[in-house]
């Protein structure tokens, strides 16, 4: 024996195989990752993968069976609806743990257990508590689990996950656990209520708030109804103009003091929030009646815009039991079907963009915030302190102090130390106690028009515009949320927080949100423009989105003998209604003898453009880079005295505005001597955006497509950029096909009730969350190119069904 | 002869412990198989070394094939091996390769003579 040897290679090794299983900065364990029977090729499916499996959970009360098509979309029959929800809960499970974990890890503000030692990732953390959504989900948490039927469902629900998830292998654990090296741990109902949080701060979290409180000290508020005007002209409602409405329920009361300490207000606020929502969140649907379409049943369309990811936020699914058959969307996190239709009736739903969240300004006696000045004395906060896991590092301890408004956001230690800024508290409608979850519990069995409005009747955030239409003919949409009633100007800004006059004095009835039912135009439409016109009595501020709305309006006023194609083609349509108002505005006062000889060959490319935002389009990227730019002229020299950040006026503002009044006091340059007139502006504008157009023709990306670059990435985004995939559309936040850079129609529904349901629906992206499976992105070219799948509505008897691929079969022990 | 036996007994051991337990069993199954077959240790780290490189090499690349390459094309883009499936199973089956060398290696120091 050689015993120096033997010890020096037996430690060489040992420490090589230490090495090799150690995650070393963004480098997984090498060793791990790479070994063939444990590592990421475990995740490389066959293409000829086999998903038939018999399984069987003590925790089943009977028997399910699950389908499979060749889609990869699940048929799920099962006995009663305690399995149903549970093989759901394994299913989302088994084909997307990953993206269900990361999102409610997101939700609670725990990303830093999973990235490590990052200052923003933790910011980030430090501001989802500070919000309030642990908070929130803990208090919806406890609504539905006093709810029987709630608590059964999502018990079977996460007993579901969890079998999965202690089924799991190290070798099957998703790819993306052993790029990160880490491992999933056990769901629970709180993270179904955190996910459906997540949808709340996705949809209704953010708010300009802190940017208008700045802004008012350099604009009067007066200003603001021309800046941000309450209801513009090119309006058209969710509910038909000339709707009559009820009279108030509750009429709020302005304070006293309301113009002096709120409105007239010079204040500064040096914090703004990391996480803010896309301004082109936002979604269509419509219904068209009976007698408008050429089957004589209604047709429901509904494709909602929100980030386009891989994995898919959406997973489709048919479920069946005893008491319902259901087809639609699914969100892995949360049981049910979430956009769909049964043998009965269809829904789908788009973004209400009203303001629910409000900040108050809070007086503590002291910085240890455990008392703050409320109604003449002080009184005590709660204080949560919040422990903040960091992989690799020491835990992060953030003290929060709740109010009788909420959790003080931002105070003297958040966003950081230098800032020494107030002490603002949030007030938001998704902190308060709700079951958003047995709304659909009950949509997926709805019958009837009174079904559909009993099943949304308790649901409270985030706001949605509910689209419906039935068997029976009717189509009708409510706009539905637990709305605070406002005084007008009421939460615009960070308002006063030391009494309670200022406070929400109470919600609009839930009768008067606005609803709509069989109108005699024969159709409904939100595409998150503002649901009513200035007849509805109550202040309703919020991000409305105008110009899709106009577009399919438009579209539906002229179109009679609808047809299941004439939707997928409304659906997928190009056609920029905002550039049809504005081109003509542009050309009337534009010098074009100012412009050099360069300049006008792109003048030439935006004259003769077919006004549609598709791939190829080169007007398009003239006319955005155009528009842009004039926008910049317009606003950029009053606005830019706004710090830190400004609320800059929409696009159908400024449009508005220039159309109405060509002297609009806003063109002028307020930095320069002279008057600039629109006619300056607007030349000015092009002559800018034609440098700009020269270096990307120069680059080859003036079409769109080329121009924006669309793309659909991994949740982990840049850093897994292998697992992304650019995709080549068109498309606009303006436009009905509304995809943007990374965000777009994440699920397109149409569904016509005739007496057998013809449906159809595509998403981009696939049914399995695995980068590894050839079923990740297989949706992805069907969708970029406006084709559909046929929906199936399977029968428990078609079970010999040419398009069924697998079988997975549950029972009990 | 004896390297061969030893490289297949390698192969042989390591895919079986690769069955049940971590990834580094592979160093325990090159160690035995050097125990067992007397080598100098030139050859046991090569008896080791090929032994895991062809089962390392051989699982990736039929994995790969039946994969149709859609996983290995990403993660070769991810490390970054310029998306190349090839260089990605030759770097799998080195990573392995080295581990088992070096074990068998210290196998043969462990024995002594040959």
């Amino acid at each position: 024996m050689r015993i120096i040897p033997f010890i020096i290679s037996a430690i060489g090794t040992l420490v090589l195989i230490f090495l090799l299983n150690k995650k070393w900065g963004s480098i997984p364990p090498l060793g791990k990752f790479l070994s063939p029977q444990h590592g990421f090729w475990q995740n490389a499916e066959s293409a000829n993968a086999d998903f038939n499996a018999d399984l069987e959970f003590p925790d089943m009360k009977g028997k399910v069976n699950v389908y499979f098509d060749e889609r990869l979309v699940p048929h799920v029959f099962a006995d009663n609806n305690e399995d149903l929800y549970f093989v759901q809960g394994y299913l989302h499970a088994k084909f997307r743990l990953f993206q269900m974990e990361l999102q409610t890890m997101y939700a609670a503000g725990r990303l830093s257990e999973i990235i490590g030692n990052n200052p923003a990732i933790i910011k980030v953390d430090r501001e989802t508590r500070r919000s309030g959504m642990v908070y929130a989900a803990e208090n919806s948490l406890k609504e539905f689990e006093a709810d029987p039927l709630s608590k059964a469902t999502c018990d079977a629900y996460t007993a579901g996950i969890n079998a999965y998830i202690e089924s799991l292998k190290e070798a099957q654990l998703p790819v993306e656990y052993k790029l990160l090296d880490y491992k999933p741990e056990k769901w629970s109902n709180l993270k179904i209520a955190l996910f459906l949080k997540q949808m709340s701060r996705t949809l209704a979290g953010s708010v300009d708030d802190l940017e208008l409180t700045n802004e008012k000290s350099f604009i009067p508020f007066s200003e603001f109804k021309i800046l941000y005007p309450e209801v513009p002209d090119s309006l058209i409602p969710i509910i038909p103009a000339g709707t009559k409405f009820d009279p108030p329920g509750i009429i709020p009361v302005k304070p006293a003091s309301a113009d002096s300490v709120y409105f007239g207000k010079k204040d500064t606020i040096s914090v703004a929030e990391i996480i803010k929502q896309d301004p082109d969140n936002g979604s269509n649907n419509w219904a068209v009646a009976g007698i408008k379409t050429k089957s004589g049943a209604p047709i429901l369309c509904n494709d909602p815009h929100l980030d386009l990811t891989f994995p898919s936020i959406w997973y489709e699914m048919q479920l069946n039991s005893p008491d319902v058959n259901v087809y639609g969307a699914t969100f892995p996190g949360s049981p049910n079907v979430i956009i769909g239709f049964n043998d009965n009736i269809a829904w789908g739903v788009t973004n209400a963009q009203r303001d629910v969240k409000d900040f108050y300004e809070i007086k503590f006696k002291d910085d240890t915030k455990k008392q703050y000045w409320f109604n003449n004395q002080w009184l005590s906060t709660q204080l949560h302190v919040d422990t903040i896991k960091v992989r690799g590092a020491d835990d992060v301890y953030d003290t929060v102090a709740y109010t009788f408004f909420g959790p003080v956001m931002f105070d003297k230690s958040f966003p950081d130390t230098l800032s020494k800024d107030k002490a603002i508290a949030c007030r938001w409608a998704a902190h308060d106690p709700s079951n958003e979850g047995l709304t659909f519990y009950k949509l997926n069995r709805a019958k009837t028009y009174d079904d559909y409005s009993d099943a949304i009747k308790t649901y409270a955030c985030p706001g949605q515009n509910f689209v419906f239409a039935s068997k029976t003919g009717d189509i009708a949409i409510w706009q539905q949320a637990k709305f605070p009633a406002r005084w007008f100007g009421q939460g615009m800004m960070v308002m006063p927080g030391e009494d309670s006059s200022y406070m929400w004095q109470g919600f609009i009835p839930q009768y008067e949100n606005p609803h709509a039912i069989n109108p005699p135009q024969g159709f409904l439409v939100s595409a998150n423009q503002r649901p009513v016109d200035s007849a509805y009595s109550y202040f309703i501020p919020g991000n409305y989105i105008n110009a899709r709305a106009i577009s399919i309006n438009h579209h539906l006023q002229n179109m009679e003998q609808v047809t299941v194609d004439d939707m997928k083609k409304l659906q997928n349509d190009y056609f920029n209604v905002t550039a049809e108002d504005a081109r003509p505005l542009l050309f009337k006062y534009l010098r074009e003898n100012d412009l050099t000889s360069d300049a006008k060959k792109y003048l030439d490319i935006v004259r003769n453009w077919d006004l549609k935002a598709a791939p190829d389009s080169k007007g398009q990227t003239v006319y955005q880079l155009w528009w842009d730019s004039l926008a910049v002229e317009v606003w950029k020299d009053e606005l830019m005295k706004v710090q830190p950040a400004v609320v800059v006026p929409n696009q159908q503002t400024l449009l508005e505005a220039l159309l109405k009044d060509s002297a609009f006091k806003y063109i002028d340059n307020v930095n320069t001597p002279q008057k600039e007139s629109l006619y300056d502006v607007v030349t000015m504008a092009f002559a800018k955006a034609s440098v700009q157009l020269a270096k990307e023709d120069k680059a080859g990306t003036l079409e769109w497509t080329k121009h924006k670059s669309p793309r659909i990435y991994h949740l982990l985004r840049a850093s897994l950029l292998p697992f992304s995939r650019p995709i080549p559309v068109g498309g606009n936040g303006d436009v009905i096909n509304a995809t943007t850079v990374t965000h777009g129609p994440s699920w397109r529904m149409i569904v016509q009730l005739t007496e057998t349901t013809e449906a159809y629906g595509v998403y981009p992206g696939g049914q399995s969350g695995n980068p590894g499976s050839k079923f990740y992105d297989n949706f992805v070219d069907s969708w970029a190119r406006g084709q559909y799948y046929l929906l199936w509505m399977m029968k428990r008897s078609e079970t010999s069904d040419k398009k069924l691929k697998w079988t997975m079969n549950f029972s009990t022990k | 002869m004896k390297l061969i036996v030893a490289i297949i007994l390698t192969a042989l051991l390591s895919f079986a412990g690769g069955l049940y337990f971590p990834w580094w069993s592979i160093a325990l199954a090159a160690f035995i198989s050097a125990l067992l077959i007397p080598m100098r240790s030139g050859k046991a780290f090569l008896s080791g070394f090929l032994g895991v490189f062809i089962l390392w090499a051989l699982l990736a690349w039929s994995i790969d094939i039946k994969n149709q390459g859609i996983l290995s094309k990403k993660i070769a883009e991810i490390f970054p091996l310029g998306g190349s499936s090839f260089l990605l199973i030759l770097v799998t089956a080195i990573i392995g390769a080295l581990v088992g060398g070096v074990a068998a290696m210290s196998a043969s120091f462990l024995r002594g003579k040959k």
